[in-house]
């Protein structure tokens, strides 16, 4: 029987808050291996528990096991491997370059780097991703040169961008990666656009969405829903949900929804929930869901369930809001280690090795931060030019941007 | 010459875009096999298929941002949001998104599209299918705003807007479809087949962005108009008897502000005319740039007659509207200052 009495408002709160002993007991996670690998033809009605689930490849053990293992070599996983600990050893360099005022601000992916790395190797060259400013493991992986990404993070004389973004909003179409705006979720229905653009040319390239977990609340997300949904756009929707959207919680954008990856159902596109510090399993369900796109069935939706171990960018300060030793006590682990330790239960790797890996790839870093250093940092050295900042408005500059530069005396 | 409606140029611009530059699609609210509310788009679909030619859901954000990202493909997508009125939840997509990303990647992306919406008021369209919103997109760098006022230039202006490298903003007088509008409302309207204006000749042709037309030469005040209002200020022009020259500005965003500079140190005296509301209206940019660059021949205050700064009402849209008494009473006013 409803309670009849006085209206109660209703606002949903995190299990713990700074002080407390960090609880992640109400995450089940399902054992690895556990959930199916259905035929990329499936009915989406008949797979509706799969948005409920996770699907994992390595157990605690460090082995890959059940129906989505197997699809990478020894060689691919160590590459794999080598891309994460660069991204890692990258962001540590920028996050600390930031510190010593070589750049305004930077946003790290701490604990969330098997994502972006491992999905894109389940891409093609052409294919374009539409990320957010936590999937710099896209370029990493697919050869992007770190020096140029540090000439962006610098605003320095060699930044493409030219000075005008915010650090780490980078650009390249070349290697598949869609500027990124800084506004949130407006990409998610673009990279629908890009793939509905796609099948319009009869092409057989794919677009893959990005957002996060807080940002799925923005009505572009359901826009982006409704459009990859009704025109069967050959794109994957992917949700980082990395438990925090600054200070917000997961459950004020999930709402009553049991999981973000559900909110794909109503739109009848198959959701696949993935464990999302697990390389092989992100791998594997991209592959999935790029080779459905690719065969003409359509979107998938994927939430990756993860959790961001670092602060949301270098102006955030995380003890203000959850307990300090939360990310110790994610049940899901560190995507580093748990690769780590497959290959080295594969007889692939060492501890000796990992640690002889660390140091040559912190001696790349520093190369590279050097080179790009040399090109000037945000506040010394060379930067872009004060007549850069009035080109590129329009392919031709208009009349009264020429006054305007004029003014400027440039 | 043939003779068309504006409806039937700007469809015209369409059919010969498309028919020239498969890149080109066309999407938005009932587009697709039924033509549009206002049949801009009919017989679009039919003649080059459902991929060129499409329904979209309602949901603003998502036809511009689908076509952004169609863009950034390679696309040249011209879509169509209803009415003008509408365009709102796709307004960070415009402003955050179409007008910034040649900027913000350098070139790496660029965004090839126009947004077409029928603006303006004068149908008893109440506050929601009114609207001139066209202040809210000058004001954002890296958009170009088209307002035509005849079929001509409609057709001429909305196929350079779709060959344009960068986001168009394309509002559509929807007072001006059928034929030219002078203000009464109670008299009947001229169809474009009986206007000059209404020669529309077939195939491609472009007018370029950014260059304003004379409507009717004068040398006693100077009268900034585009759109409904170029026609409300001719007849205002005709009915005081005063010699005014008046400029259709037609495209807002580039300016031709050599045309409106050259007038005014000839009049000495300067009118603008919008329909949109007064208060930071595309007006004060206009009044501005005219006393910074004409200061010194300027024999009167420039007066700016515009639509009153409240909601666009129903049953009084009459009296909200800017008709040529007001125009006329500006005229005058300025004439005697």
């Amino acid at each position: 029987m409803a309670d009849a009495g006085m209206l109660r408002f209703h606002v949903p709160e995190p299990e713990v808050r700074p002080g407390g002993t960090p609880d992640f007991s109400n995450v089940t996670i399902p054992k690895a291996g556990s959930v199916p690998r259905p035929e990329i033809d499936v009915d989406p009605r008949t797979i509706r528990d799969m948005a409920f689930s996770i699907i994992r490849v390595l157990n605690r053990a460090g082995e890959a096991v059940g129906p989505w293992a197997g699809l990478l070599t020894d060689d691919e996983l160590l590459e794999g491997l080598r891309n994460m600990m660069t991204l890692r050893t990258f962001d540590a360099r920028m996050q600390m370059a930031q510190r010593q005022g070589k750049t305004s601000f930077y946003m790290q992916h701490l604990g969330e780097e098997a994502v972006s790395s491992a999905f894109r190797k389940a891409l093609k060259p052409g294919d374009m991703n539409f990320p957010t400013y936590r999937q710099a493991g896209l370029l990493i992986a697919d050869g992007y040169p770190m020096v140029t990404m540090m000439n962006q993070i610098y605003s320095n004389e060699a930044d493409p961008l030219k000075g005008r973004q915010l650090p780490i909003m980078y650009s390249s179409k070349e290697h598949g990666f869609f500027s990124i705006s800084g506004n949130l979720a407006t990409q998610y229905i673009q990279a629908v656009g890009w793939a509905m653009a796609s099948a319009i040319s009869n092409d057989s390239r794919i677009a893959a969405a990005w957002i996060g977990d807080g940002s799925t609340a923005e009505s572009d997300f359901h826009s982006a829903l409704v459009f990859a949904s009704t025109y069967k756009a050959p794109v994957i929707l992917n949700v980082v949900n990395n438990q925090w959207a600054i200070s917000t919680f997961q459950g004020i954008a999930r709402g009553g929804s049991g999981t973000f990856a559900a909110r794909g159902l109503g739109f009848g596109i198959p959701a696949l929930r993935v464990d999302g510090n697990d390389y092989l399993a992100v791998h594997a369900v991209a592959k999935w869901a790029a080779e459905r796109a690719r065969a003409n069935l359509g979107p998938t939706l994927i939430e990756y369930v993860t959790y961001r171990a670092g602060a949301h960018s270098s102006s955030d300060d995380p003890s203000a809001y959850r307990p300090k030793a939360e990310s110790d006590a994610w049940p899901l682990g560190d995507p580093i280690i748990r690769l780590k330790n497959h290959l080295i239960h594969k007889k692939a790797w060492s501890e000796d090795r990992h640690t002889q890996a660390e140091a040559e790839i912190l001696e790349t870093v520093i190369a590279a931060q050097k080179e790009a250093e040399g090109h000037g940092t945000l506040h010394a050295g060379g930067k872009p030019s004060t007549r850069d900042m009035f080109e590129g408005v329009y392919a031709e500059m208009p009349a009264h941007l020429r006054r305007q530069r004029q003014q400027a005396g440039v | 010459m043939p003779r068309r409606t504006m409806i039937e140029a700007i469809r015209d611009a369409m059919d010969v875009s498309m028919g020239r530059d498969e890149r080109v699609v066309v999407f938005g609210e009932d587009v697709g096999f039924f033509g549009g509310v206002f049949r801009c788009t009919q017989g679009l679909q039919a003649k080059y298929g459902k991929s060129r030619c499409f329904d979209a859901p309602i949901s603003e954000s998502g036809i511009v941002g689908a076509a952004i990202g169609m863009a950034a493909y390679g696309l040249k997508p011209c879509v169509e949001v209803q009415f003008a009125d509408y365009v709102y939840p796709a307004y960070d997509q415009i402003v955050s998104e179409a007008a910034r990303l040649r900027y913000r990647s350098n070139g790496d992306f660029t965004c090839p599209i126009v947004v077409r919406m029928p603006t303006g008021g004068g149908i008893f369209g109440g506050q929601t299918h009114s609207q001139s919103p066209e202040a809210l997109f000058t004001h954002v760098s890296g958009l170009k705003t088209v307002v035509p006022s005849n079929p001509h230039d409609a057709k001429g202006l909305l196929i350079a807007a779709i060959e344009d490298p960068d986001p168009v903003i394309f509002l559509e007088p929807k007072r001006l479809y059928n034929g030219p509008f002078d203000g009464h409302h109670d008299r009947p309207v001229t169809p474009w087949s009986k206007h000059e204006l209404g020669e529309v000749a077939d195939g491609h042709y472009s007018i370029p962005l950014g260059k304003a037309a004379i409507r009717r030469p004068g040398s006693a005040v100077t009268v900034l108009a585009y759109g409904t209002m170029v026609y409300v200020a001719q007849a205002a022009a005709e009915e005081t008897g005063i010699d005014a020259e008046i400029i259709d500005l037609r495209t807002l965003l580039p300016l031709d502000l050599d045309a409106i500079v050259t007038s005014v140190k000839k009049t000495g005296r300067c009118v603008v005319v919008h329909e949109a509301t007064l208060t930071s209206g595309f007006g004060a940019e206009l009044v501005s740039l005219v006393q910074e660059n004409c200061f010194y021949h300027l024999e009167a205050p420039v007066a700016r007659v515009a639509g009153w700064d409240t909601p666009y009402p129903h049953a009084q849209e009459w009296d909200y509207f800017p008709g040529p008494a007001r125009v006329g009473r500006a005229l005058i006013e300025t004439m005697e200052a």
